[in-house]
């Protein structure tokens, strides 16, 4: 099977020279499939079997329960704002079915645009496709609120990969994280889209001045026929929402009316657990601590940078619990780790090696300011309560500079110890 | 002792832990705060009597002598005696280094404590083995031309009296030229019983250092040396800060120095007393600390010399490592090394007065039906050496280990300064879905190999490249495989962008290939880290 299989790889390999193109493509897709016969030239001979497509691929797998999750809690918020379907395991082919119909179309966007950007400009610069993407694309559909519309999540991939990293050279030169880029640049952009109350629900449609449930063709047309082959429930069209229903995050209810406007909708188990409403794949704080275990365990991400994290949002959760002056920082401390997406930024977004700082030391330093920007801008910003997106991005634009004192700091340290030498 | 210092610790954490959950479970808002405040001031309290008792406790220990014998009685345990394993006897009263960085890489194809019965005829001398001297050496000999082991063979032109000489006696049947008229081998065919040149034996109580050095140049034994920085031979006018000799070799399948030295105490330590008269310094000898009892028997009772024994694993016994924690180099500085087995030759030059450049080999590398030690000496012809072995073209033979070894094809000849034979399989196949589900077992420093979760499973390495050539793009994982202050990344990246002043305040002049050959096997892009560093040495040496 396996020489079959290569065997046809490689009759099918496009000419180098006539199809530039298609030999670039070609070489993604076969380098995916076999791992290469290069051998060792001139260095080391034996070489550590971990490669850049080992590494990336086992962050992709410490995010699979993130995008299990992520499915179930689409439907799962679109039927309890129907007033629907409360319990973990009722209406359960609806929600996990109406979860695949709003991520897959987002996952397969946010790819064919940023792996064929990515080909593109392989093929422009004569290299191989280089796997950058590959976490990169994992990530952006889990960190986008469900409903999110198709071609502002193209428009936003499109920019984060053009101008955040081919610019700069590729995989492993950009200097903002591509992921939170280009949503980013939704917030920017279409800040109506990814803001407020509404947007974290999918599937709901104002009529006259009431949101209801709406579907799309594929949903009534195919699913439901389907469904009610099996004499299973179906979606039902037109259906209103609860009275006083309300799409918000605990973040906005934090902001509004601090902790007890939160406890009053949600509780601290609730929010771990996932059942709420808000981006993606962040919801389910256990599923995230999970991959940040594999993450840690494997070695692959840096603990230095959870660690200084968490402790920059503890420093600052507590000085602003202290203060209390205004609704939002008299929600706990230690609450904070189970509202809003800090364990989700935490351990996949503020890791990320290119973007952070490189030095051991560097790293603690920006972990930490992650942590504490982050939480001010949370608890501070009127207008948007989360803060972990834009106190990343901040934060690499600053990592360098880090890593330049820290540097320095190792230089000035080298020269002291030659003179102590010198003089002994 | 320590457990129960530990025990006490975990207790009065969870003390304070439960008391701040209760605190938590009454406390709402400011309550809650007011509920920490008093925790804290709890613990500062608690630690402020703990830390009395603790500093009477260490004073009695003092006062009644108690703690003489290393023995810690502070009620806080120290770190390493969390984290670390104790000592073992041996090394207490010594000079001790511990690093917990680096990677032994297991390998399949240990060399068996055994002597090989192997007959070596075919010798070689390649000028292109000796960094630092002008490229195209004169030659003294002719084809046909019969040697005595210590003959001269060739000279450098820029110092006439640094000697290159024969290694066995014999008839030059070969001068290979490559391009530009440079030389590549001059092959000697070996005689059935060896010949030594005698030389006038230096007196070595009475020798002063410029005899000394001008015997050695003469008979060919200054080319054992190497000069760092740069690992290049040294200039005959050079007077070495210090001498630095590491007596283990922690790369993969390396030869057991110890072994290959057993019944040669003499001569090594007469070696010794040689070297400390070349350097205006002290002669460093780096001994392997790794072994719950002393191995290194052969090495511990060597006098004159400063010892200090390293515990860690690999790179930990490469010599410049050892130099970087025994007495760092500054750019101004010139130091040298020497090849353990070669203090032994030296010392037998001062001892008996002849030229036996002669190591013992390790012939390693799961590919070979016998692996073991062979005494021959210097550039023994490869196909000879393995002459038991079939070695075809998917092997790989390397004159050295796998990290910084040469390749050598089946009719080269073992590199001068290399103490081990490497043969390994060439990993020209594909795999499928190689990089994600790999069907055999492959060395790695990353977790996600079970081989290496499970404890480093040995395994047959071949020379696949595992993956491509990629950007810097994991960060800090050569730090955790450099046991030494240097920010090799930084370093790296300086060398990319020839920043030179960056290059020499990150300390390249510390380092020589070797030493990085481990962050390279490591890399996760793969990058060509020794040939970056090379690159950068000759650019800081080119500049003076």
């Amino acid at each position: 099977m396996k020489n079959s299989l290569l065997s046809f790889f490689l009759k099918i390999e496009p000419d180098k020279k006539k199809s530039p193109f298609l030999h670039t493509l070609y070489d993604g897709f076969f380098t995916f499939a076999f791992a290469p016969n290069h051998v060792t030239k001139g260095g080391v001979h034996v070489r550590d079997g971990m490669d850049l497509k080992r590494l990336m691929f086992h962050v992709v797998i410490a995010l699979q329960l993130c995008y299990l999750f992520g499915t179930y809690n689409i439907g799962q918020q679109h039927f309890s704002a129907l007033g629907m379907y409360e319990g973990f395991l009722e209406g359960f082919h609806l929600k996990i079915f109406y979860g695949l119909v709003q991520i897959l179309p987002l996952f397969v966007v946010a790819n064919v645009v940023g792996l064929g950007i990515e080909f593109f400009y392989a093929y422009k610069k004569g290299h191989g496709i280089e796997e950058g993407f590959l976490v990169s694309g994992a990530l952006i559909p889990l960190v986008m609120p469900p409903a999110l519309p198709l071609w502002i999540l193209a428009i936003s991939v499109a920019f984060a990969v053009i101008i955040g990293k081919e610019a700069f050279g590729g995989t492993g030169m950009n200097v903002l994280n591509i992921a939170l880029l280009s949503r980013v640049f939704i917030f920017f952009a279409y800040p109506t889209t990814i803001s407020g109350d509404d947007v974290w629900v999918a599937g709901l449609e104002k009529v006259d001045g009431v949101w209801t449930a709406s579907y799309n063709f594929f949903v009534t047309g195919v699913l439901n026929p389907v469904f009610e082959s099996f004499g299973w429930a179906t979606y039902q069209n037109g259906m209103a929402v609860v009275d006083g229903y309300s799409g918000a995050t605990p973040l906005s209810l934090a902001a509004k009316g601090g902790w007890e406007a939160v406890t009053a909708r949600f509780t601290p188990e609730q929010m771990f657990w996932g059942n709420i409403p808000g981006s993606v794949g962040e919801t389910h704080k256990l599923f995230v601590i999970m991959g940040a275990g594999l993450l840690l365990y494997l070695g692959i991400a840096s603990w230095r940078i959870m660690i200084s994290m968490v402790l920059g949002l503890v420093v600052t959760g507590i000085l602003l619990n202290m203060w209390d002056a205004t609704p939002a920082m008299n929600v706990p401390w230690y609450q904070h780790f189970t509202m809003g997406s800090f364990l989700f930024a935490m351990a996949f977004m503020a890791t990320d090696p290119v973007t952070a700082a490189a030095t051991d030391r560097g790293k603690l330093i920006y972990g930490f300011f992650i942590g504490a920007i982050g939480l001010v801008i949370r608890v501070l910003n009127p207008a948007y309560p989360e803060g972990w997106m834009l106190a990343i991005l901040f934060m690499n634009v600053f990592a360098p500079l880090i890593d330049h004192f820290v540097v320095e700091g190792h230089i000035s340290k080298r020269k002291s110890r030659l003179t102590k030498l010198a003089n002994s | 002792m320590n457990r129960g210092k530990f025990l006490f610790l975990s207790l009065s954490l969870l003390l304070s832990s439960l008391t701040e959950v209760s605190a938590q479970t009454n406390g709402e808002g400011s309550q809650f705060l007011l509920n920490s405040l008093f925790v804290i001031a709890a613990l500062v309290f608690f630690a402020i009597v703990i830390q009395v008792s603790d500093n009477l406790m260490a004073i009695e220990a003092k006062r009644i002598g108690a703690d003489k014998d290393g023995n810690h009685f502070g009620l806080m345990p120290r770190f390493y005696e969390l984290v670390g394993t104790k000592l073992p006897a041996y090394l207490k009263n010594e000079k001790v280094i511990i690093s917990k960085k680096g990677f032994d890489i297991p390998l399949e194809g240990k060399a068996e404590a055994e002597n090989l019965k192997v007959s070596v005829h075919r010798f070689a001398v390649n000028p292109a083995n000796f960094k630092g001297i002008s490229p195209i050496p004169k030659v003294v000999v002719e084809i046909g031309d019969s040697v005595k082991a210590g003959d001269p063979i060739f000279y450098d032109k820029s110092q006439p009296d640094f000697i290159f000489s024969s290694p066995v006696s014999g008839e030059i049947v070969e001068i290979k030229r490559g391009e530009k008229r440079a030389i590549n081998e001059i092959v000697i065919l070996a005689d059935k019983t060896q010949q030594f040149k005698t030389f006038e034996k230096p007196d070595i109580a009475t020798v002063s250092r410029e005899e000394l050095v001008k015997s050695l140049a003469s008979s060919g034994l200054m080319t054992l040396f190497l000069q760092r920085p740069f690992n290049i031979l040294p200039h005959l006018d050079v007077v070495p800060r210090d001498i630095f000799i590491s007596t283990f070799d922690t790369a993969p399948l390396a030869p057991d120095l110890g072994y290959a030295l057993k019944g040669q105490e003499i001569a090594f330590q007469a070696g010794c007393e040689t070297l400390s008269k070349l350097t205006s310094g002290k002669v460093y000898l780096g001994l392997d600390g790794n072994g719950d009892a002393d191995t290194a028997s052969i090495f511990t009772g060597v006098t004159g010399v400063e010892k200090y024994y390293f515990r860690g694993k690999h790179p930990i016994g490469n010599v410049g490592v050892q130099i970087h924690h025994i007495k760092p180099i500054s750019p101004e500085d010139k130091v040298w090394t020497i090849n353990v087995q070669d203090v032994a030759i030296i010392g037998k030059f001062m001892l008996e007065g002849i030229v036996d450049q002669s190591r013992t080999l390790a012939i390693t590398g799961a590919e070979l039906k016998n692996t073991g030690y062979a005494k021959v000496p210097f550039g023994a012809s490869i196909s000879d050496l393995l002459h038991s072995e079939e070695v075809t073209g998917d092997h790989r033979i390397i004159s050295g280990d796998v990290l910084s070894g040469t390749e050598v094809s089946k009719e080269g000849f073992v590199g001068f300064y290399d103490d081990q034979v490497t043969v390994v399989a060439e990993g020209k196949n594909y795999e499928l879905f190689g990089w994600l589900l790999p069907l055999d077992m492959r060395p790695s420093v990353s977790k996600t190999f079970p081989g290496t979760l499970l404890g480093g499973v040995a395994s047959a390495a071949n020379t696949n490249n595992r993956g491509e050539k990629r950007a810097f793009v994991v960060t800090g994982e050569y730090d955790r495989l450099l046991p030494m202050d240097i920010l090799p990344q930084q370093l790296f990246k300086a060398i990319v962008v020839n920043d030179v002043e960056k290059m020499e305040n990150l300390g390249i002049h510390e380092l020589v290939e070797e030493d990085v050959a481990l962050c390279e096997f490591g890399c996760t892009s793969k990058q060509p880290l020794q040939s970056i560093l090379r690159n950068g040495l000759d650019v800081i040496k080119a500049e003076g």
